[in-house]
């Protein structure tokens, strides 16, 4: 039965107009890049927002990327980068934020704001003294770099985030298994996580997209060809006098498949995730 | 089978000490209560014998042996807690199953353990559903299972009841006690209902403000109680007390309003002129004609619950709180016909006075 309130017409069009118009601002760049990455470059430049057609189609974009440099390359060392530092960061996120919702210790709310600060501060900031760091460990323009770099990028809001969803769980439950015999670590792994997957997949996407969009740690630790990841690889294709703009069009949109499919395996798990404090 | 005990166990957090040193021996098979109001430190007593708080003084033995540096597990304990706690990704057979499979019990082993849980139980249909599949009932039956299957030294028991309806509950109660019996494990059950209190310990223990007032058995507590915590906690409506003085020779009370009650029968150990607070029951009241009353109670509110019938009101002069008068119920028969506004003559039972000292609030020994 719905409510007088929900039912209402002219509200329901009113958010729906709001919702509407909010997706086509947020979509259309995205659909723009796609659509001129199926265009001739003469056609991109004339009629930008138009379909392609049969005398505008082309795919000259996705051949110039799929013949020059190695885009299945850049496109694995993107995957192996996001989802190592994924699985890092979700394991020791989750391990820290136990930690703090679970042990009363002396400097426990010291020690979450200390884990949290990175939340405020940019990591770029510290990016000359990572780089000394990267060349004194020998670590430049390896993919290790870049795992470890983002592995502390991500820490922060996911022992943030996961540590106010594990104070959630109930105490019983964890004394149950304790008076079962349980481990500390069985308690995590096997009471503890499975309760917090909703959480979990949502630092799973906060984490992940701004790992596979970025451009300035690959640019600066790892851009050597045999690790460049696709938003580097792309680059390739702008120049300072020419650019190709298929090409760039046409690996961008490429670049968005995987993320896309990671997103639809976390996304269900994910509105569970964002709504679960408000709804009971 | 086994005894616990406990010798002047305490427990501070930081400097504050919630808990004062309690005493107690529960003996092989003993069901034992522990009640008290909600911040009394009745959860952490308990939590302390399973292993969940550090004990920062005094001992706890189970069986004869000191647990105070043993793990939960190594105490061979079970408990079932107000919430459940049931593993809500398994199903009710793994939930019972779980804790012996990481002891590493033999498959064959667990599967019987479980059945015959299940079967004592009545959970044999639901062992394939997960614990959000089953009503209140059926998941606090799942968290017995759980401890049963464990064979156990003592059952803990933290409030199981609080979150079942009225109905439930009744039933709930009877079928902890019945199992209780048939299994003969010591038991320790803390809950704030005196209803549950009374029906079920063997002994109770009254606690508040981390002190145990009284451990003994539920009628002597009732009869008896040692001190006015005691008296007003246990029984409802809750005891009516008043403020006197004992009369020269002893052998009557003066109230504040003026009146005197009869001390007949009661020898007093306190001296004459002492100032005392006296108890009386609301179910140790009876309608008595206006000469023969011992108070008379001016009605506010009467509740007609069938069999009985509660009355509350007042009675002329101060009450112990220092209110002008003191607010008085009084329990009589469910066809008293009484209307609110009258006034009410009332006599009190025979024997039915309870005496405590006005300073320390204990009960004044009869002699």
């Amino acid at each position: 039965m719905a409510s007088k309130a929900t039912s209402s017409l002219p509200r329901s069009v009113a958010a729906h107009a709001i919702l509407i118009s909010y997706t086509v601002l947020a979509l259309f760049p995205v659909i723009l890049i796609i659509f001129n990455s199926f265009k001739t470059r003469k056609a991109i430049f004339r009629s930008p927002l138009s379909l392609p057609d049969a005398e505008s189609f082309s795919l000259i974009g996705y051949r110039t990327v799929l013949e020059q440099g190695d885009f299945f390359g850049y496109f694995q060392n993107s995957l192996i980068v996001t989802v190592v530092t994924l699985l890092l960061v979700l394991l020791f996120g989750a391990m820290a934020a136990f930690a703090l919702s679970e042990y009363r210790f002396r400097g426990n709310t010291l020690m979450g704001l200390y884990l949290a600060l990175g939340i405020m501060i940019p990591i770029r900031l510290g990016t000359v003294a990572i780089l000394q760091i990267m060349v004194g460990a020998g670590l430049v323009n390896t993919l290790t770099a870049l795992i470890l770099v983002y592995t502390a990028q991500g820490l922060p809001l996911a022992i943030f985030i996961l540590s106010e969803f594990m104070r959630s769980v109930s105490d019983d439950l964890k004394n149950a298994g304790r008076i079962d015999g349980l481990s500390e670590y069985t308690i995590f792994f096997r009471l503890v996580l499975p309760l917090v997957r909703p959480a979990m997949a949502t630092v799973a996407v906060f984490t992940m997209i701004p790992i596979w969009n970025d451009l300035w740690f690959p640019l600066i630790l790892a851009p050597a060809e045999e690790t460049k990841t696709v938003t580097l690889g792309a680059q390739v294709f702008i120049g300072q006098f020419v650019t190709n703009w298929n090409a760039v069009l046409s690996a961008l949109s490429l670049a968005i498949l995987p993320i896309l499919v990671l997103y639809v395996i976390f996304s269900r798990q994910l509105i569970r995730g964002i709504t679960s404090g408000a709804v009971k | 089978m086994s005894t616990i005990s406990l010798k002047s166990v305490r427990k501070s957090f930081g400097k504050t000490e919630v808990i004062h040193g309690i005493d107690v021996e529960v003996a092989d098979g003993e069901f034992i209560v522990i009640v008290g109001p909600s911040g009394c430190g009745k959860s952490t007593v308990l939590r302390m014998v399973a292993g969940l708080e550090t004990v920062t003084g005094g001992d706890i033995a189970i069986d004869g042996n000191r647990v105070n540096d043993l793990e939960p597990m190594e105490r061979n304990i079970a408990m079932v807690f107000q919430n459940y706690a049931l593993y809500p990704h398994m199903s009710v057979f793994d939930n019972m199953a779980y804790g012996l499979k990481i002891a590493g019990m033999p498959k064959a082993e667990i599967a019987e353990r479980v059945q015959t849980a299940a079967k004592m139980l009545q959970l044999e249909e639901y062992l394939t559903r997960k614990p959000r599949q089953l009503s209140g009932g059926q998941r606090q039956r799942v968290a017995m299972g759980r401890a049963i299957v464990r064979e156990p030294s003592a059952f803990l028991f933290d409030e199981p009841l609080s979150n079942l309806d009225a109905k439930l509950r009744v039933q709930m109660r009877l079928e902890i006690k019945q199992l209780q019996r048939s299994l003969g494990t010591t038991s320790l059950y803390v809950t704030h209902d005196q209803v549950e209190a009374m029906t079920l310990a063997d002994r109770l223990i009254v606690m508040n403000a981390g002190v145990a007032e009284q451990i003994d058995t539920p009628m002597h507590v009732y009869e008896h109680p040692a001190s006015i915590f005691v008296a007003g906690f246990i029984g409802s409506p809750s005891m009516n007390f008043l403020p006197a003085k004992i009369d020269t020779g002893r052998s009557t009370l003066s109230l504040e309003s003026g009146a005197n009650v009869s001390a007949e029968g009661l020898v007093l150990a306190a001296q004459s002129g002492r100032e005392i607070i006296i108890g009386i029951r609301p179910e140790h009241l009876e309608l008595a004609s206006p000469d023969r009353a011992d108070l008379t109670l001016h009605i506010a509110a009467v509740e007609t619950l069938g069999a009985d019938t509660l009355v509350h009101g007042s009675i002329a002069g101060a009450g112990v709180d220092g209110t002008k008068n003191a607010s008085f119920a009084a329990r009589l028969p469910g066809n008293a016909r009484i209307a609110e506004g009258e006034t009410l003559p009332l006599r009190i039972a025979d024997g039915a006075l309870h005496l405590f000292d006005r300073q320390s609030e204990k009960r004044i020994a009869e002699i």
